[in-house]
C-alpha cells in the first residue's frame, strides 16, 4: 500500500511541475517584494525556487495558490530571515492558507510570532525545514516553529527547529499526520499534538526542552478530542531547560524535565521509544483535570483513555520533580517520580459495573525494569485517601484496537 | 466627518515636506499588476471609472455613492472615504444590493465598493491638505469577490495596482499638535483574503451592514433632507438602490463607537470589537482556531474570552491567564494585545502600526465595569 501511495504522490508532481521558473529568485534589494510577488502570481501546483543566501523580510510571507512548492536550496544555504519584521505585516514569518503546499530545504530565522503557520487546508508537507530562534530559549521568541492547525495530511519530516517560546513543533486541530525524523531543541515544548486525530510520531529526537514530547487534547477550542496517535522509536533526552514560556498559555505550566505527557488525547500507543534523563518525569499519563484549570465546554473529555506504553526504554529521569503537580503529589511517590507517572483518574460515568472497560484502560508491558505509580489523584481531589500503586500488574495487556498507521495518501507530496 | 466634504474638500493638495512615498516608481511589471490572476485588471484606478473630473477629488461618477459607517475599523488613524459602484443592467438602470441581516447586503455581480485612505497634513483641519495613500478595490466577479489595492502617486493624479502592496512613510500633525511619522503598510492582495475570507471561504464585504450603515450623512447633491442629510438606507431605498429593506427605523443600528449618545458603554465596546476583530475572530474566520469569538451578537462568555484560557497565543499572553478578566483590564490578554506593536503579539496582526489609544481606553472600561456574572 506505501508503494502505491508513493507512485501516485510522484505521478501527481509529475503533472504539476508545469510552472517552471527560469532560475531560482536570489536575495537582493526589496526581497520581500521579490518573494510575496512570486507567491500572489504563482500558478497552481507552481515550484517557486530560492537560491542560496539570506533574504531579509520586513513582513509575512502569504500563500493562497494550491499545490505550491516552496524549496531553497538547503535548511543551512537558503535563510528567511525575519529580525526586521515590521508591525502590522502578519503574526508569522509564512503563512499559507491554500491546499497542498511544500516547503523544504530551507531555514525561517527569528520571527516575531510563529515560523511557518498552515491554516485549514488539505495536504501540507514540510521537509528538511529548520525554523531557528538564533538567540536560543527566550521568553519574547516567537510561539511556535512549525504549525499547521485544522489541516489534514501533515507531514513534518528531516525538520529541526530550537527556541520556540511555545512548541517547535506544534500540530493542532488536525487529522492525519506524520512527524518523522525531526530533532527538536530547546524549546518549551518540542512536539506537541494537540486536538489531534490520528497522528504518527516517530524517529525523532527532542532533548534540551522544557518538555519532550506532548500529546495533548485541550478544552474551549472548536476542534475538540485529539485521539489515534501512536509514538514510537523517538530519543526523548534530557528535556530539562527551565521553562520560559509567557504565562497563561498552557506549556507554560509545563515542568522543566518532562519527557512525554498525554493528557487527555484517548487511544495512544506509545512503544519503542528510548526516555532518558528527564527530571521531573520521564513518562507521564494525566487527565486535564490534573492541571486545576477551570474549564468552561461541557462538550470537552477532559479524561486520558485507552493508553499503551510498551517496548520503551526507561533510563534515569523523576529524580528532580518540580511545579504544581509535584508540589501536591509528589510525596505520595516517596519524593521522585518513577519513570512512568498516572494519575489514576477515570471518568466515573463511563465505568462498568464500577471498572474500566478494557478499550478505555492503561496498559503498560514490556518496558524492562521501568517503575510505575499510579497517584490515585482522583481521590485527593473527592476529599478521600488515594489508593497509592506501584503494581504493574493491574496494567499487563494489550489495547484490544491499537491505532492505525496514518495514510497520508498523495496530499503531501508523497513520502520519500 | 460629513460626506459634504468629498465633493469639494477632498481636494488633495500634497503636503510635499511632510509626505514622501517610499515605493517610489510602482510601474507595471514591479510590483505592479503582473501576471498570473492579476493581469486582467486595469493597473490604474482612473480606468475603473469611479470619480469624475480630477480623480484625487473624488467625485462619484453617475451610479457611484458615497457612504460612511457608524463604527469603522481602526486603520493608523487614516481618513476612509468609501464608494460603491453599482452596476448597469442592460436596460441602462442601477442594479441594486438586497438588504440582508445579519449578514452583508447582497450586491450584484458588478458592483465595485471602493475605499479611499489618506491623512490629513494636521488633524486639527482634517479637510485640508489631503495626502491620498491608497484606495482599496472589491471587485464583485461572477465567480466571487476580488480585492485590490492601488497606491496613489506623488503627485496625486494617479493610483496604480500593487499587488504586493508596501510601506508608505507618512507623517501628519495630530490633534494635539505633535508630529507623528509612521510607515503605513499597504495590504497585499493575500492580506484582502486574510480579512475578508469572514466566513473562512470566500472573500465578503465587511462594512456594508444594515446596522453599520443606518445612519444619516450629509451628501454633496442635497439628499433628501434638510442641510442634504438623509438616513444611507432611506436613500438607497429612494434611488432604487436597495431591495428588501424595512424603513431605517425597524432597521438595527449600530452605535458610534465614541459615541456615548448612540449607546450603552457594553454596545459600543462589542461593536468596536465586532467591526475591528471579528472578521477573524468569528466562528469560521481565520481566528477561529483560537475557539475566540468577538462578534457583537452572542453571550457566550467563554467564547468571548471571559476566563478562557489562550491557546496558541504564545507571548502574546503578557503572563496574562486570560482573555477578558472581568473588573481586571491589566489582567487581560484582549487589552495587552490591544496595547501591543509587536508583530508577534498585537492584535489585530494586519492593518495597524500604532496602538488606538481611544479605543483601548473603551475597552478598558468596558472591562473594568464588567461584573463577574453579569453578561457580557
Amino acid at each position: 500500500m506505501k508503494q502505491s501511495t508513493l507512485c501516485s504522490a510522484i505521478c501527481l508532481l509529475t503533472l504539476f511541475a508545469c510552472a517552471e521558473q527560469d532560475g531560482p529568485l536570489n536575495p537582493g534589494a526589496n526581497d520581500h517584494k521579490t518573494l510575496q510577488e512570486a507567491l500572489l502570481v504563482a500558478e497552481p501546483g507552481a515550484v517557486i525556487e530560492l537560491g542560496a543566501g539570506r533574504f531579509e523580510l520586513d513582513a509575512t510571507l502569504s500563500l493562497d495558490v494550491e499545490g505550491v512548492t516552496l524549496r531553497g536550496q538547503g535548511m543551512d544555504d537558503t535563510i528567511l530571515d525575519f529580525a526586521s519584521q515590521a508591525p502590522g505585516t502578519g503574526g508569522e514569518g509564512v503563512l499559507v492558507t491554500a491546499d497542498d503546499f511544500t516547503v523544504e530545504s530551507l531555514a525561517v530565522e527569528n520571527t516575531q510570532g510563529d515560523g511557518i503557520k498552515v491554516e485549514g487546508t488539505t495536504g501540507a508537507a514540510f521537509r528538511s525545514v529548520r525554523v531557528e530562534w538564533t538567540n536560543g530559549p527566550d521568553t519574547n521568541n516567537g510561539a511556535y516553529g512549525l504549525y499547521p492547525v485544522q489541516v489534514t495530511n501533515v507531514l513534518i519530516e528531516d525538520s529541526r527547529v530550537r527556541g520556540a517560546s511555545d512548541a517547535g513543533i506544534y500540530v493542532g486541530q488536525s487529522a492525519n499526520v506524520v512527524v518523522r525524523r525531526n530533532e527538536v531543541w530547546e524549546n518549551v515544548a518540542g512536539i506537541e499534538i494537540e486536538n489531534t486525530t490520528g497522528a504518527d510520531v516517530y524517529e525523532n529526537r527532542a532533548h534540551g526542552n522544557t518538555g519532550g514530547l506532548l500529546v495533548f487534547s485541550l478544552p474551549e477550542l472548536p476542534v475538540k478530542d485529539g485521539r489515534d496517535a501512536r509514538v514510537y522509536d523517538n530519543d526523548i533526552v534530557d528535556n530539562n531547560l527551565p521553562n520560559f514560556g509567557k504565562e497563561g498559555a498552557i506549556v507554560s505550566t509545563i515542568p522543566a524535565g518532562s519527557g512525554v505527557i498525554v493528557m487527555a488525547s484517548d487511544n495512544v500507543e506509545l512503544f519503542g521509544n528510548r526516555i532518558r534523563n528527564n527530571q521531573n518525569s520521564n513518562l507521564a499519563v494525566i487527565s486535564y483535570l490534573s492541571t486545576g484549570r477551570a474549564y468552561n465546554d461541557p462538550g470537552y473529555d477532559p479524561y486520558t483513555e485507552g493508553i499503551y506504553i510498551h517496548d520503551n526504554e526507561f533510563v534515569g529521569g523523576g529524580d528532580g520533580p518540580n511545579g504544581a503537580f509535584a508540589d501536591a503529589f509528589v510525596e505520595l511517590a516517596g519524593g521522585t517520580f518513577p519513570d512512568i507517572v498516572w494519575d489514576g483518574v477515570v471518568n466515573p460515568e463511563r465505568l462498568v459495573d464500577g471498572a474500566v472497560p478494557d478499550e478505555l484502560r492503561l496498559y503498560i508491558e514490556d518496558n524492562g525494569d521501568a517503575d510505575f505509580i499510579n497517584l490515585d489523584v482522583g481521590a485527593v481531589f473527592a476529599g478521600g485517601q488515594p489508593d497509592v500503586s506501584t503494581d504493574l500488574a493491574a496494567h499487563q495487556g494489550a489495547l484490544p484496537a491499537v491505532p492505525q498507521p496514518v495514510d497520508l495518501g498523495a496530499a503531501t507530496g508523497g513520502a520519500p | 466627518m460629513a460626506l459634504r466634504s468629498r465633493g469639494s474638500a477632498i481636494r488633495a493638495r500634497l503636503a510635499t515636506a511632510a509626505l514622501t512615498l517610499a515605493l517610489a516608481g510602482c510601474t507595471a511589471g514591479d510590483g505592479g499588476s503582473g501576471d498570473g490572476p492579476f493581469a486582467r485588471y486595469p493597473e490604474t484606478l482612473s480606468s475603473w471609472d469611479l470619480f469624475v473630473g480630477e480623480p484625487a477629488d473624488h467625485v462619484p461618477a453617475t451610479g457611484v455613492e458615497p457612504y460612511d459607517l457608524n463604527t469603522p475599523l481602526f486603520s493608523d488613524y487614516a481618513l476612509k472615504f468609501r464608494f460603491i459602484q453599482f452596476p448597469t443592467a442592460p436596460d441602462g438602470a442601477l442594479q441594486p444590493a438586497t438588504y440582508r441581516d445579519p449578514e452583508p447586503f447582497e450586491f450584484p455581480v458588478g458592483t465595485v465598493i471602493a475605499k479611499t485612505f489618506a491623512y490629513p497634513a494636521d488633524f486639527r483641519s482634517p479637510d485640508e491638505d489631503l495626502r491620498l495613500l491608497e484606495t482599496r478595490l472589491l471587485i464583485h466577479e461572477q465567480e466571487g469577490w476580488v480585492g485590490l489595492p492601488y497606491i496613489w502617486n506623488e503627485e496625486q493624479t494617479e493610483a496604480r495596482l500593487v499587488i504586493v502592496g508596501g510601506p508608505l512613510e507618512v507623517s501628519w500633525i495630530d490633534g494635539s499638535g505633535r508630529t507623528v511619522e509612521h510607515t503605513y503598510r499597504v495590504p497585499n492582495t493575500n492580506q484582502c483574503k486574510t480579512c475578508h475570507r469572514t466566513d473562512g471561504e470566500r472573500l465578503l464585504p465587511i462594512g456594508p451592514h444594515a446596522r453599520q450603515l443606518n445612519r444619516e450623512s450629509v451628501y454633496a447633491d442635497g439628499g433628501g433632507g434638510p442641510g442634504g442629510a438623509e438616513n444611507q438606507l432611506a436613500r438607497w431605498q429612494r434611488l432604487g438602490l436597495l431591495e428588501d429593506a424595512p424603513a431605517p427605523a425597524e432597521a438595527p443600528r449600530a452605535p458610534v463607537w465614541n459615541d456615548s449618545s448612540t449607546g450603552s458603554l457594553t454596545e459600543r465596546a462589542r461593536t468596536w470589537l465586532d467591526i475591528n476583530c471579528a472578521h477573524c475572530h468569528n466562528l469560521s474566520g481565520s481566528g477561529r482556531t483560537s475557539g475566540l469569538d468577538l462578534r457583537a451578537a452572542h453571550g457566550d462568555r467563554t467564547r468571548l474570552g471571559i476566563y478562557k484560557h489562550p491557546v496558541a497565543a504564545g507571548q502574546g499572553t503578557g503572563d496574562r491567564l486570560y482573555g477578558v478578566v472581568p473588573g481586571r483590564p491589566d489582567e487581560s490578554i484582549l487589552v495587552y494585545r490591544l496595547e501591543s506593536v509587536h508583530p508577534g503579539v498585537m492584535m489585530p496582526e494586519l492593518g495597524r502600526g500604532l496602538v488606538d489609544s481611544e479605543a483601548v481606553a473603551l475597552i478598558r472600561q468596558w472591562i473594568e465595569e464588567m461584573e463577574l456574572g453579569t453578561e457580557a
